[in-house]
């Protein structure tokens, strides 16, 4: 049988992109303004911009290697990185980690180079050079074992674990059996599956991390909430006939199909195995799409109940409905109508249609929320508070 | 008439509502089975297919899901009002 392969942008490291962007990256929420002014003036630079970078010691290891995570991920040409020059994530260190996949990558100091109009137009030559070198890149035919899909559910309602997470369940097994990766994250919505998730591990060391990463997320929950640890599901969710977190994560874990679970991954840090890797992070929408990104994600599929717009600025988000009724009213933004396997159409001809479309996304096809421009500034997750 | 409630699982005691339900209405399973909701069932919400007496498991996607806090009747809504989730 032939191999399916998707057309992608090679890179120096081997990887390959379904995107060719130049990304202008701040390190520091003090560095968004310029680099949002570079990004306005070079038609087709993305800014890669967010309200962190400074203030958290804890944190900084993270945000430092999840901001170099969105620069090396495939999708992204070449990096620009703009700096403050105080902050405690420093813009020449995330630079040196982006430029270790051997991309084109530079940084500009605003401390250094004099202010900000200084440092905005030598930043606009700079990304003009990217992009004109970017566009030299073409699209060649890629193996499926350069790929990676993201999972991510938001606003779930009680069909999202019937309808929508099945579905892409049998995607994510699809691409699984093709040698590609597939991340599943949102630690909060494993609360309650650990004996479940833990029994399809590859071997014991993986099971106990997936354990630990579950016994994490519900320590973390019940310290904040006490007895109302087991609620912590947004109000939308219980409108949506959810009554715990337990029943959420059942559904939500069927994003991840049946394979088994080859790694444990840290928020926004990149598997080294293939197959089906658990990664650490917030249920959080916003802050689980911007990691997976950062792990290499090249496309993200996303089921919702409720209905979100939400994308992401370098990586393809393509937006699963739960339901017609959710797909009728908010078509602007959803990609694939799950909902009709309540209506008799069969999970498997709805998984087809997920991943015929995720096939035409790589291949340069924009999903719903790249027409509808929906990248927004990037979430970093933060868990402790600001100095 | 088509079904209006969803049974995920054969292990399951409460399925999912399709449509809103009205007191008095018939629930309609996908296996063919009938019972009456005796009382409203939002659209996505649960509903007892059989007796779930205080303290007896209540299942879904073939897990345990929580307890039943008090006598849950066959065609009543089960939410947060009567399930007691899972002490982790």
């Amino acid at each position: 049988m032939r191999k399916t392969t998707f057309s992608g942008f090679i890179r120096p490291d081997g990887s390959a992109g379904i995107r060719n962007h130049v990304a202008v990256i701040s390190t520091v929420a003090c560095a968004n303004g310029v680099a949002a002014g570079i990004a306005r003036a070079v038609p087709g630079a993305v800014p890669l911009l967010h309200a962190h970078g400074c203030g958290r010691v804890l944190e900084i290891t993270m945000h430092l290697n999840t901001l170099a995570g969105l620069g090396k991920n495939p999708n992204v040409a070449a990096a620009l990185v703009v700096g403050l020059g105080c902050e405690t994530v420093q813009a020449s260190a995330v630079a040196a980690e982006i430029a270790k996949t051997g991309k084109p990558c530079e940084h500009l100091v605003i401390q250094e180079q004099g202010g900000s109009r200084k440092t905005t137009e030598k930043g606009v030559k700079i990304a003009r050079a990217f992009l004109e070198d970017a566009s030299r890149i073409q699209r060649q035919a890629c193996p499926l074992d350069l790929f990676t899909i993201g999972l991510e559910c938001g606003g779930s309602d009680a069909f999202s674990g019937i309808t929508a997470n099945p579905a892409v369940g049998l995607v994510s097994d699809w691409l699984v059996g093709q040698g590609g990766t597939v991340i599943l994250t949102e630690s909060t919505e494993m609360i309650g599956t650990s004996h479940i998730l833990s029994r399809r591990a590859k071997g014991p060391e993986t099971a106990q991390k997936v354990e630990q990463v579950v016994a994490k997320a519900y320590k973390t929950t019940r310290d904040i909430l006490g007895e109302l640890a087991t609620y912590v599901i947004a109000p939308g969710n219980m409108d949506g006939g959810l009554s715990s977190i337990s029943e959420k994560s059942l559904g939500c874990i069927a994003k991840g199909g049946s394979s088994a679970i080859t790694e444990v991954v840290d928020y926004g840090r990149s598997p080294k195995e293939k197959g089906l890797v658990i990664m650490d992070g917030p249920g959080y929408d916003a802050e689980s799409i911007a990691a997976l990104a950062a792990a290499g994600a090249q496309l993200i599929l996303f089921t919702t109940g409720r209905g979100t717009p939400i994308g992401f600025p370098i990586v393809p988000v393509i937006k699963v409905a739960s339901t017609t009724r959710l797909y009728n009213l908010m078509e602007d933004d959803m990609d694939v109508n799950a909902g009709t396997i309540l209506e008799g159409r069969s999970l498997e001809d709805v998984a087809t249609e997920i991943r015929t479309l995720s096939l035409n996304v790589m291949n340069g096809t924009l999903s719903k929320a790249e027409q509808n421009n929906q990248g927004g500034i990037v979430c970093l997750a933060a868990m402790t508070p600001a100095f | 008439m088509a079904h209006n409630v969803m049974l995920i699982n054969r292990k399951d005691n409460v399925g999912v509502a399709l449509f809103d339900i009205g007191k008095g209405e018939k629930i309609l399973l996908s296996t063919g089975a009938e019972l009456d909701a005796v009382q409203d069932i939002p659209y996505s919400h649960k509903v007892a297919l059989r007796e779930i007496r205080t303290g007896e498991p209540v299942f879904k996607y073939g897990e345990i899901i929580g307890h039943a806090r008090s006598d849950i009747g066959p065609g009543a809504w089960v939410h947060t009002h009567n399930l007691q989730t899972l002490e982790l």
